[in-house]
């Protein structure tokens, strides 16, 4: 039996509730999204007693379908004042599912300031403990310590950052070697458990049911079908390039289409690109041998396996992961182009619980405000540090790119409701940009990643320059996405989906198989636009509106080499995402 | 003239046909006036079924693109990530 964890941390309780039925086909970001919208007053302060921070496995989450160990975070972003989900692919995700957990809802505060908990849930049920000792740790301590004391469990945990309600904490969850490496990462969801006294949870799964399938028949046909497509197409099969180089095989493309944004989105190309491009660091990690490696899963069952392990030049353990977006944030877009030191970044956002998108982008603006020079990664190195120790500069750079742009005047912020941009140019890549400015996530490129077919010619072929027709393709691209974030699969199965339409097919099987449902391939995007418009609801009813769909203002009238282009979609085109929804 | 000269960077899995052969994916090389991007492939002996497109000069071009003096290509497999 599926139920619904409800923990409060003014009365200091976990009770377990039978899953309403207007709940019953929801997963991942649709439950989060409809709880936030259902029980969080949209008015609400992020870090106060009335917010929430609920947990969901996604719907196909812990059974055999490959690729599916998502589990989503929501709640109202201390980043952007609206509605968040921040999703991760790991082994808790899978176990909280075999569980039956539908879903956490953690909500009050402790009544003394300054206390934290660690929520304990096995097989007999759950409970609240004192965590006053794992404060103040870094991750990679605090999972020795939990190994040390649990032994074989999973856990989510927010770090000193989200201790300190940094607006940049993510919520950060053990890959499947226990590493503090999966993450939640976006819209501030970690300062939202700090701000609950909620340290981390602690999930012993042994002894678990597994998740109950309705019609196992249809489930196997779907997986069967979605299994074939993932080891077919050449992005995700094994051995393809995700699986060989990792994420970062971006770099270089993105880097030739002049779309990859260089020092705080001043450029659309990076000298130093091949120096930490995917080709560059698959080469490193086989030349130092030792516990490097690439083809690495975040969790069991993956088909596609685009993580990878950091090894120094003596071939120890750096870090996990060197993926796309960290590898751009805390590289190109600093100027930096020493990929240990890079990876020395990503380890200190992994340990400090930051994410690493917004770190690198906030370092960015601050190195524009001239604290350190672009290119200089000891002084960046530094500075993140800050974060940690709670120093004054450190609380200011923790609260994101925006917030730091405001307190040291700086204009050229590339953030959308106050979260800052992805690796994406929106001056040289015009769809993408729709997705930040309109997501109801504040800028996100996994919102609606139209990067598939303006730039990699996945799912079709559009010029990234041309603004013509884009609303609707980010359109499209959101709704497919809601959907994808409630079925636990992760995002990366649709390059082969949108390719091959009987992966897509599949897919929807497997979804029906386990709820009941009797869903088409059609229905993907309506079912995806309802979740969308129910957190597009909750943003209007917090303040956030048609102004806030809009580019920060420096891209309207700069020009980005090597293009020149600005960003020249139409207000009118923006709105028309949601106003023709 | 009836030759000029073009910069080639083969990425990921296609570095294995630069003909300056081992890590180097970077590469000038001459060819005819009037040569394609199609072409071009033939001359590295690359297997169409390899490559998944081009940008030349920034801009995403087809297969039969005639090549200009000073071209700066870049090929590429499949590739995603995000």
């Amino acid at each position: 039996m599926a139920y619904i964890v409800r923990v409060n941390m003014t009365e200091g309780t976990v009770k377990f509730e039978e899953v309403p039925a207007k709940y019953r086909t929801l997963g991942g970001r649709a439950l989060t999204s409809r709880i936030v919208y259902d029980e969080v007053p949209a008015t609400c302060h992020p870090l106060g007693p009335n917010n929430k921070v609920v947990f969901a496995p996604g719907i196909v989450t812990g059974t055999s379908a490959p690729s599916s160990g998502r589990i989503s975070v929501g709640g109202k972003s201390p980043l952007t004042g609206g509605i968040k989900e921040a999703n991760a692919g790991t082994p808790a995700a899978q176990s909280l599912a075999k569980m039956g957990v539908k879903a956490i809802i953690v909500e009050g505060r402790p009544r003394e300031k300054g206390q934290f908990f660690l929520l304990r849930l096995n097989k007999d049920g759950g409970s609240l403990e004192p965590a006053g000792d794992l404060v103040g740790l870094g991750l990679y301590d605090f999972a020795r310590r939990v190994k040390e004391r649990y032994g074989d469990v999973d856990f989510a945990v927010t770090g000193p950052a989200g201790e300190r309600f940094l607006s940049m904490a993510g919520v950060c969850f053990n890959d499947k070697d226990d590493r503090p490496s999966r993450y939640a990462g976006r819209g501030g969801l970690g300062a939202v458990m700090g701000a609950k006294g909620l340290k981390g949870i602690v999930i012993d799964s042994s002894g678990a049911p597994g998740v109950q399938v309705a019609d196992p028949d249809l489930f196997k046909a779907g997986q069967r079908k979605l299994v074939e497509a993932l080891r077919e197409h050449g992005v995700t099969k094994p051995g393809g390039t995700l699986n060989a180089y990792g994420t970062a095989a971006l770099i270089n493309v993105l880097n030739e289409a002049g779309g990859l944004p260089t020092r705080n989105f001043s450029a659309g190309r990076f000298e130093g690109a091949g120096k930490i491009a995917g080709e560059t660091i698959a080469e490193i990690i086989s030349r130092r041998k030792g516990q490097g490696a690439t083809g690495h899963a975040c969790h069991p069952g993956c088909i596609i396996q685009c993580s990878n392990i950091w090894a120094r030049p003596d071939g120890s353990e750096h870090v996990s992961c060197l993926e796309y977006e960290s590898v751009w944030a805390l590289g190109a877009n600093c100027g930096i182009d020493d990929i240990d030191a890079v990876a020395e970044l990503i380890w200190i956002c992994n340990d400090t619980g930051l994410d690493t998108i917004e770190a690198g982008v906030t370092l960015g603006v601050a190195m524009e405000a001239g604290l350190i020079k672009f290119g200089d990664a000891q002084g960046a190195i530094n500075l993140l540090k800050e974060c940690a120790k709670g120093t004054p500069l450190g609380y200011i750079i923790g609260h994101g790119a925006a917030f730091t742009g405001r307190a040291f005047g700086v204009t050229r912020v590339p953030a959308v409701k106050g979260q800052g941009m992805p690796a994406y140019e929106p001056r040289a890549v015009k769809g993408i940009g729709i997705t930040y400015m309109t997501s109801t996530m504040g800028a996100d490129h996994t919102a609606g990643y139209t990067i598939a077919p303006e730039i990699l010619s996945v799912g079709g072929k559009a010029d990234p320059l041309s603004p013509v027709g884009k609303a609707e393709m980010s359109r499209d691209f959101q709704a497919t996405t809601a959907f994808i974030d409630s079925s636990g699969y992760c995002l990366f199965t649709t390059f082969a989906l949108l390719d091959i339409p009987t992966g897509m097919e599949g897919m929807v099987e497997t979804v029906n198989g386990v709820l009941g449902t009797a869903w088409t391939t059609e229905d993907v995007v309506r079912v995806g636009k309802d979740i969308l418009k129910q957190e597009r609801s909750f943003n209007e009813a917090a303040g956030l509106g048609k102004a806030h769909d809009r580019p920060p203002e420096f891209m309207r009238y700069e020009p980005l080499p090597p293009h020149n282009s600005v960003y020249d979609v139409p207000d009118e085109e923006l709105d028309k995402v949601f106003g023709e929804m | 003239m009836s030759t000029l000269k073009v910069d080639v960077r083969l990425y990921a899995t296609l570095s294995k046909y630069s003909p300056a052969g081992g890590e180097s994916r970077s590469f000038t090389m001459e060819v005819e006036r009037g040569t394609t991007l199609a072409q071009l492939y033939e001359i590295l002996r690359i297997p169409p079924g390899e490559i998944k497109q081009a940008f030349i000069n920034g801009r995403r071009v087809e297969e039969d693109y005639v090549l200009q003096d000073k071209d700066e290509i870049g090929v590429f497999p499949p590739v995603a990530g995000g």
